[in-house]
């Protein structure tokens, strides 16, 4: 078994309701764990119209590759004319998104309904 | 005598000692002798076959049936000595492999060659070291004719061999620039459109491009969703992040990058880097831009170069020496 600097710790939960698609990730979210969430999200985001939010307050790590994930969920969603929105960032996930101006294009302001879980 | 003869006998010699005096010394020789057979490939059935030829010999009276069950024994250990061949050669293919990359690796460090250039008003320090093998860092200098010193710095998303592909593209897309002297938007909007077209949907860049100019020491800037450059400046001994907002690049064909500028005094420092510096791990959490701040600081009466060095090895050794990303670091320092 490889044992590499991640604890390979990520699990995603898929709420489905028509176009409706809420995702929650915990975790981290890197090189290793990465294509799990790209193999779980990519075909969710096919679909025409989707309206999908991807909530990650129990991401506790996530680096550049994590970012590419959610990049290309979001180039998919638009492809076929839906939405994407990340709700529940940390301070510091926040901050990767805006020093990569991804934070001017993609819905990262939305408050989670209820507050904070 | 052949080679299993031999094993068969020394086999021989292990067991007739322990079963004689059941000395820890033994037991320690049969340890030894297990490393050698794995070494000559001898599989463990044919241990267990050697071991109930022998114990037939030395014990002719025996129940047979307790020879019989060796035959189990040995049956069920056929299965382990096929996955010990298949670890033997998945070691192989991975040495090979291995040897590959680093050939690899050597080309790369060919292909990305750049050397800091010598400009009596600067004092410029750079290093990039790779997590792995492959580098997906990258950056340049180009030194013109017009006394101005560019800076191109890049990270590719990921690392190994991968980004290492997509840092040549990069290369060559800059190799590609017109001669003359561009604006450090123009050259990421350029970029911009060949990294769109030949990108993967996962797959982004982020670059800072910036252009000191030596005659009115200001430096030009724009960045594609780059780590925040720092700026130190001498006179109130105080660092801050240098404005920069611009998206990655190969996200939107389109985008537009915005261009800043910064007067340098004497003494002043530009710090440029990739996130592997921020993001950097210890034990206990994040490396912090604070700390990061902290060393810089504990090194600034060196040169630009020492400092990087420094900085670097220090971070290195909080981190376990084991890097999680590529990292680059570097200063430009006004000398006069």
């Amino acid at each position: 078994m490889y044992k590499g600097g991640s604890s390979m710790n990520i699990s995603i939960d898929v709420k489905e309701n028509e176009k409706l698609v809420e995702v929650k990730v915990s975790g981290e979210i890197d090189a290793y764990t990465a294509p799990k969430l790209r193999e779980n999200l990519f075909p969710l985001a096919e679909k025409e119209g989707v309206q999908m939010v991807v909530n990650l307050s129990d991401v506790s790590y996530m680096d550049s590759t994590g970012l590419g994930v959610f990049v290309g969920v979001f180039k998919n969603v638009r492809a076929n004319n839906g939405e994407f929105k990340i709700i529940g960032l940390s301070d510091r996930l926040k901050r990767l998104f805006e020093i990569t101006g991804l934070a001017d294009i993609i819905d990262i302001n939305t408050q989670i309904e209820g507050g904070v879980q | 005598m052949d080679f299993r003869e031999i094993i068969a006998d020394k086999y021989r010699d292990i067991l007739v000692n322990y079963l004689k005096d059941q000395s820890e010394q033994s037991l320690y020789s049969s340890q030894k002798f297990s490393r050698k057979s794995i070494e000559h490939m001898i599989s463990p059935e044919e241990i267990i076959s050697i071991h109930k030829q022998l114990i037939v010999d030395l014990f002719p009276d025996m129940q047979p049936e307790i020879a019989h069950s060796f035959d189990i024994l040995l049956e069920v250990m056929v299965g382990y000595g096929f996955a010990l061949r298949e670890h033997q050669n998945l070691k192989h293919i991975q040495q090979e492999l291995r040897s590959e990359m680093e050939i690899a690796a050597n080309v790369q460090k060919t292909l990305l060659g750049t050397s800091i250039p010598n400009i009596d008003c600067l004092d410029i320090g750079a290093i990039s070291v790779p997590a792995k093998h492959m580098n997906g860092d990258y950056h340049h200098f180009v030194q013109d004719e017009n006394n101005s010193v560019s800076i191109a710095i890049a990270d590719v998303i990921g690392k190994g061999l991968p980004a290492a592909l997509c840092m040549s593209m990069i290369k060559y897309a800059m190799d590609s620039l017109p001669e003359n002297r561009m604006n450090p938007k123009d050259v990421l909007e350029n970029l911009n459109r060949v990294v769109e077209q030949n990108v993967d949907l996962t797959m982004f860049i982020t670059m800072f491009y910036g252009i000191y100019d030596t005659e009115k020491h200001v430096f030009s800037y724009a960045s594609a969703g780059h780590e925040p450059c720092l700026f130190y400046n001498a006179e109130s001994a105080e660092f801050t992040e240098l404005p920069a907002k611009g998206l990655l690049l190969g996200i939107e064909k389109k985008t537009k990058y915005r261009q800043y500028e910064r007067t340098v005094d004497v003494g002043d420092m530009i710090i440029l880097m990739s996130d592997g510096v921020t993001e950097c791990r210890t034990e206990d959490g994040f490396i912090e831009r604070e700390s990061l701040l902290e060393l810089i600081k504990k090194f600034i009466h060196l040169d630009a170069q020492d400092i990087v060095t420094s900085v670097y090895k220090e971070l290195e050794k909080m981190q376990d020496l084991q890097l999680r990303d590529d990292f680059t670091l570097i200063i430009f320092k006004r000398k006069v």
